[in-house]
């Protein structure tokens, strides 16, 4: 066997077509997805024909867009279980997770000053926290147990009567973990405090349901969902107010002023509709190829270990860690797919990833792990390809350590 | 029914040339410019391509350009990021309201504002943001052309201003970008906004100059996008989309088609005034921008002339789109010392890249007669008509 392995890695070079495969595979669906062709064809026409401003009262082009915005902001709704008037557009993930929160940290002001996050959260609400305690505003990391979810009776520990704000992740951006968010939202709502979840990563993959999840406040992106870049959404529950991060002319219920990205947000609201009709056929698919990839892996190698609860997860998101494989020299290994060890906003960094880090992993194990992010677009062709090139490389890698 | 677009200076159609540029960005070279992979590098590559016709825009380099969701945020990232307590701050009465609700937060957090008075003609006089200095000023916030009005403000007095007393200067340039060349060396502003879909660029994507070696504080964190000035995944067809109009805003300074908006400009206001009394330019005077004519038609009113215009297929407002629909008077023509009656009558014709003669024809055939037919109506004209 080894033989054919070294002949195999040696007769792949990247960017190239073998068989019908097209390389290098993409399995990083976590860091970006491409674009649905239904969500680009809806979005097409309001670039060049439909363009209007929807903040133009006065004419047609203006009624045009502004009807565009309203049936997308109802998709978005219908998709989470809100109300269309919930729903503000924003221009992404990362000013969605700053709005909801710095927002609503600073509208609290009166109410308190403390906030209660977690430490694998994603930068944009990390980062978010740590601007606001420069602020003077307190902070309380919970850290999470190894399987990467939080534990229940720290969170309640944590919480005092200057707590305004709960932020959790519906689901992790590394490890694809689903934290306790019902569980999370009845605490939170039991004692009058605000809840976020940043859902960047369980929309159109887990259900998501802003009422039954006790959900005050939600943010997600266009991009993680084969919707566009550059626009996402922030459910904001009824009778809640943010302070705006953004002045201008007042739009978005005056919580977010700029003129309205419409193509971006009909792309958006249509990649909410296409995962509500098919959300649930599709999470077995992803979770089908996820199980197939992990079972193939951990059936011929020894040393590798999954990252994050498997029972509690998102059907696309497979986190592996190799025992003495460099992690470097594994993702050179595998120039033919597209993965990534971590979070595509760190993936710079030489560090090692903190969600992996919090999980209790040694530096070597977080250092060569692999995040495989399946999504709708992957075939079985394509697992079995990557199946087989990381028991490959892992293989070889091995043998050349010993 | 034919549909003719006259509010360019609300958003624009995205050119063909943008959108052709931007499609391969949504679904075959989709990555994140973030990812390490190929798919993450073959659109950071585009991204930088895109940076760099947008810093050869307006003369700067590209590792001075910030790309952003568009012309608010980058006001906003502008203001708050370069602002602090207890700083002073000098704009004017005629900013769009990005620039003055952002200023209208600073007052909120122990900042003070000076906001200058403009002239009948619309215009800042330099002198004025002179006087206006104190030891906190901090900041010099001036449009570099007016969304209302096009007219364009003396940006090159107020930047030497600013550098010989060493305080910050911000331009929102959203509606002179395309129209007027910019250099922002020759102005010495030190931050300045643009917007991509006021450039036949898509909207949800816009560019903030900052000068090497200012430090501006993000408005957004969670990720060191942008240099740490602007955190959040790069939105790579818009942002393709951006430096592609940017491309052809340049080729628009040589290759005749900025003299060729103006003629037409130039051919609607004059016929126009030519047919109707009791009208003429707000910003007379001034010197505006190519695609910009704002006019009074005194004696009606101008949101009942708009809608039925549109009902004839001209679009055209009364003002900025952000405040359309607002029953005040506009605030910049109200600042030029315009009555609050002649505001109401006056309305923004602006054109873009694609509008031809024949629209021209088209709107000079609809608005003298809409005009005059709204005036029979109105009981005020007849008044003053009789009492004549």
């Amino acid at each position: 066997m080894t033989n054919t392995v070294q002949a195999s890695i040696e007769s792949t070079p990247p960017d190239q077509t073998r068989g019908d495969l097209k390389l290098p595979i993409y399995l990083d669906n976590q860091a970006t997805t491409p674009v649905d062709p239904r969500v680009l064809e809806a979005m097409l026409p309001y670039f060049t024909e439909k363009f209007g401003n929807p903040a133009s009262r006065s004419h047609r082009f203006g009624w045009a867009a502004d009807e565009a915005v309203q049936t997308a902001r109802t998709q978005v709704a219908d998709l989470i279980g809100a109300s269309p008037k919930e729903v503000l557009f924003t221009s992404g993930g990362t000013e969605g997770d700053n709005l909801a929160i710095k927002g609503a940290a600073y509208a609290g002001k009166a109410r308190g000053n403390h906030i209660i996050t977690v430490v694998t959260e994603h930068k944009a609400v990390l980062d978010s926290c740590k601007h606001l305690e420069t602020e003077g505003v307190q902070v309380t990391y919970l850290p999470v147990q190894k399987d990467g979810l939080i534990d229940l009776d720290q969170l309640v520990g944590a919480i005092t009567d200057r707590t305004i704000l709960v932020t959790i992740m519906h689901s992790n951006n590394e490890i694809g973990v689903l934290q306790p968010i019902v569980e999370i939202g009845r605490v939170c709502r039991q004692r009058g405090i605000l809840f976020h979840t940043d859902a960047a990563q369980s929309i159109a993959k887990a259900p998501v349901n802003v009422t039954s999840q006790n959900i005050d406040l939600l943010s997600f992106s266009g991009h993680k969902l084969y919707g566009p870049k550059g626009v996402g959404a922030v459910y904001v529950r009824e009778g809640v107010r943010l302070s705006p991060i953004i002045d201008g002319g007042g739009h978005e219920r005056g919580m977010r002023s700029g003129t309205l990205n419409v193509p971006g947000i009909v792309g958006l609201g249509k990649a909410c509709a296409i995962a509500s009709a098919e959300m649930s056929k599709e999470a077995c698919h992803t979770a089908g190829f996820r199980n197939r990839l992990r079972d193939r892996i951990l059936g011929s190698l020894d040393g590798c270990y999954i990252n994050g609860s498997m029972e509690n997860r998102v059907p696309g998101n497979l986190n592996l860690s190799f025992a003495r494989v460099d992690g470097q020299a594994l993702l050179m290994g595998l120039s033919d797919v597209a993965v990534s060890s971590g979070a595509a906003c760190t993936s710079a960094k030489l560090e090692p990833s903190y969600v992996l880090k919090a999980l209790g992993l040694s530096d070597d194990l977080a250092n060569s792990s692999i995040r495989f992010g399946i999504g709708r677009f992957n075939t079985e062709a394509e697992i079995d390809f990557v199946a087989d090139r990381v028991i490959e490389v892992v293989s070889q890698l091995r043998e050349i350590s010993l | 029914m034919r549909r003719v677009y006259f509010d360019n200076n609300a958003t624009t159609p995205v050119l063909p040339e943008v959108l052709q540029a931007m499609q391969p960005y949504f679904s075959e070279h989709f990555g994140n410019a973030s990812s390490i992979h190929h798919h993450g590098q073959e659109t950071r590559a585009a991204v930088e391509r895109a940076r760099e016709s947008v810093a050869s825009l307006l003369g700067c380099r590209s590792s001075e350009i910030v790309l952003t969701s568009g012309g608010t945020e980058g006001d906003n990232l502008a203001i708050f990021g370069l602002v602090r307590t207890g700083d002073h701050v000098i704009t004017s009465t005629i900013e769009h309201h990005a620039v003055l609700n952002s200023c209208k937060r600073l007052q909120e957090s122990s900042c003070e504002v000076s906001y200058i008075q403009v002239d009948g003609r619309g215009l800042v006089d330099p002198d004025d943001v002179r006087r206006a200095l104190r030891p906190n000023t901090k900041l010099i916030t001036i449009m570099m052309a007016n969304n209302e009005t096009g007219v364009i403000q003396p940006v090159e007095e107020i930047g030497k201003i600013a550098a010989e007393a060493d305080v910050y200067f911000h331009t929102d340039a959203v509606q002179a970008a395309g129209k007027i060349p910019i250099n922002v060396k020759s102005m010495q502003c030190d931050v300045l906004s643009i917007s991509g879909h006021k450039m036949h660029a898509p909207q949800g994507v816009g560019a903030l100059y900052v000068r090497k070696g200012t430090l501006l504080q993000a408005l957004f964190y969670g990720g060191s996008h942008e240099r740490s000035r602007r955190a959040g995944t790069e939105n790579v067809p818009g942002i393709v989309g951006l430096g592609k109009a940017a491309e052809l805003a340049a080729e628009g300074f040589t290759n005749g088609s900025i003299e060729k908006m103006r003629a037409l400009r130039d051919r609607l206001e004059k016929a126009v005034l030519a047919e109707l009394g009791s009208a003429g330019v707000n910003g007379e005077g001034a010197s505006r921008v190519s695609n910009t004519t704002n006019v009074f038609f005194d004696y009606i009113d101008g949101e009942a002339l708009v809608i039925a215009l549109d009902l004839k297929g001209l679009a055209v407002s009364t003002g900025a789109a952000c405040s359309s629909g607002a029953i005040e008077p506009s605030h910049v023509l109200t600042a030029m010392g315009v009555t609050a009656d002649r505001a109401r009558a006056s309305l923004r014709f602006s054109l873009g890249k694609q509008n031809t003669e024949n629209e021209i024809d088209f709107a000079l055939q609809l608005v003298p007669p809409t005009v005059a037919r709204l005036r029979d109506l109105s009981p005020v004209y007849n008044r003053d008509t009789v009492s004549q």
